[in-house]
């Protein structure tokens, strides 16, 4: 039985997910093909082709897979969805959107962001935000499944596979994309970045956030995360919002600047290999999961901080 | 127009409490543990009665499939302002394996009942942070979805809904009906006031069976076990910024 990946990308690149969904999916025990769904996506095609692991790259392009909008894609997975044990996708906004889809239409469960595959059948995945481990077993001809993309290591170059064009399903023409609002950053991705430095509430103003915590990530090239808090109150975009709900991130290196490390927060960078706090409250639960703590006004501590780096 | 609203709701344990693995391993402990609405689930009723203030919806009914026990959380959603409730009732037993795809069977059969213009759910339970009930429902159904919304407009049989996406924002237009699921921004729900909660008591409240519907609800997953997750140790505080980069740098070696 053979295995399929849908890629995420935006017709022009492959976004960085798309590999640890890839590693997943090699320890299934199958030959694995990754589906590209866009329109004049050719590039994204080359890409995947080129990524180890791949046996063949299925190009879906049409005008109505522009936008990746979940209604055309789901119906393009089922379509082609016969002969395959499983089907993955990354437990991103993308994924998380579409793949329910294709599950209900095949009558089959979702196995939603797995962190471990035990077996070809059984996963491991967090519930309760993160604060228990499910083992699950799944009885279904088909396993589709989305992927917690910072459990699994990104899969490297060095594939050949063959790229095969296929046919894509009518346009549903139920939904159509508005507009998007993106983030415009030279910053690396949230998800993926090395290091996060990452503000809540204690930093009080969108001013204060950009001003105080902007050169720290600047020095370090690291991405910028926010807490829920600071993003309700308006200090940062949506995106930027780490946490059971939000992103989840496991970087080398996470800097909490002015969060308490509420429940929700901690299910979203627990998983951080160095976690570093910096607060004025002693007590603040984050102090608990820090590898370094340092107590005391973030306003003096982190310009101190990006000057000695 | 006026259409229909229907929210499907989950009662969970409440946010606010701390969860522990059963000893057994079988699950996470839920005996004289405060249970609440989902909290998504909230700012879903919450929508659905502002759109029925605006004039946009006639009639806010909402729907959960769940033990006896779960009235409570429907009489929440009374209080907030829906005008109708329906307790798709399961056993004990049935409850603790009952999972997205039958859930939205349920609710489909619901929907088929109830007819609604729109349908309007959280975008994820907080307890199995699934995420799936309400795309699986409008893929069932046949309709359009606009998951984790943070703005919506309803007019001229569409919706045109903001969703939070990972990038940024997007906006999308449906066509009506459709399924919405909410993210957290998309509006900070009432706190039901007393007479409020009083008169939810009156309101129309039935009662079916999955049975009565006609759903099989059998599990397609079994839980193997449930653990807790390795624990992450506090580590040291550090007296100054130059003792943080000294120890980053050589004990770390993250920079």
């Amino acid at each position: 039985m053979s295995i399929l990946v849908i890629a995420e990308h935006d017709n022009t690149t492959l976004k960085a997910g798309t590999r640890n969904t890839l590693t997943a999916a090699s320890k299934l025990g199958g030959p694995v093909d990754i589906l590209i769904a866009g329109y004049n996506c050719q590039a994204v095609a080359q890409a995947a082709a080129s990524l180890a692991g791949v046996n063949t790259v299925k190009v879906a392009d049409a005008a109505h897979l522009a936008d990746g909008l979940a209604e055309n894609l789901a119906a393009l997975v089922v379509s082609i969805a016969t002969g395959y044990s499983h089907i993955l996708a990354p437990a991103s906004t993308y994924g998380k959107n579409f793949l329910p889809r294709v599950a209900a239409l095949l009558d089959v469960a979702q196995i939603s962001e797995i962190s471990g595959v035990v077996d070809a059948n059984t996963f491991v995945r967090p519930i309760y935000a993160g604060n228990a481990l499910a083992t699950v077993e799944s009885k279904d001809t088909v396993k589709v499944i989305t992927v917690r993309t910072t459990s699994f290591d990104a899969a490297g170059e060095g594939g050949t596979a063959a790229i095969e064009a296929i046919a894509t399903p009518a346009d549903l023409g139920c939904t159509t994309l508005v507009g998007r609002e993106l983030s415009v950053s030279e910053r690396p991705e949230l998800g993926a970045a090395k290091i996060v430095v990452s503000g809540g509430r204690g930093l009080g103003s969108s001013e204060n956030y950009q001003k105080v915590l902007a050169p720290l990530a600047d020095k370090l090239g690291a991405a910028m995360g926010a807490s829920r808090a600071a993003v309700d109150a308006g200090f940062a975009p949506n995106d930027y919002q780490v946490g059971q709900t939000g992103k989840i991130v496991a970087p080398q290196l996470y800097i909490a600047v002015g969060i308490s490390g509420a429940i929700q927060h901690l299910a979203g960078m627990k998983e951080s290999k160095v976690i570093v706090a910096i607060n004025k409250d002693a007590d603040a639960p984050i102090f608990q999961v820090a590898d370094y703590g340092l107590v005391g006004d973030l306003f003096e501590l982190v310009p101190q901080l990006t000057a000695a780096l | 127009m006026s259409i229909k609203i229907l929210v499907p709701i989950k009662r969970v344990v409440d946010y606010n409490v701390k969860i522990r693995v059963k000893a057994d391993h079988t699950g996470v402990e839920l005996d004289n543990v405060k249970m609440s609405m989902n909290p998504f689930d909230e700012i879903a009723v919450e929508e659905a009665v502002r759109l029925k203030e605006a004039g946009v919806a006639v009639e806010v009914v909402a729907v959960t499939c769940g033990t006896a026990a779960a009235q409570d959380v429907l009489r929440s959603a009374l209080a907030l302002g829906a005008d109708r409730a329906i307790l798709v009732e399961v056993d004990v037993a049935q409850l603790e394996t009952l999972q997205p795809l039958a859930v939205a069977k349920l609710l489909k059969a619901v929907a088929q009942q109830e007819q609604p213009g729109l349908v309007i759910c959280g975008k994820q339970a907080i307890d199995d942070d699934a995420s799936q009930t309400g795309q699986m429902l409008a893929a069932l159904q046949g309709w359009p979805q606009a998951t984790f919304a943070s703005k919506v407009v309803i007019a001229d049989g569409k919706a045109t809904v903001t969703r939070e996406v990972d990038g940024g924002l997007e906006t999308i237009a449906v066509t009506l009906p459709a399924v919405i699921s909410t993210d957290l921004r998309l509006n900070e729900p009432r706190y039901a006031s007393l007479p409020n909660i009083m008169k939810a008591k009156k309101k129309p409240f039935s009662v079916l069976t999955a049975a009565s519907l006609g759903i099989d609800i059998t599990p397609r997953l079994t839980t193997r076990s449930v653990n807790e997750p390795p624990k992450r140790s506090a580590g040291i505080r550090v007296g100054d910024v130059a003792q943080l980069v000294e120890k980053l740098k050589n004990e770390a070696k993250v920079i």
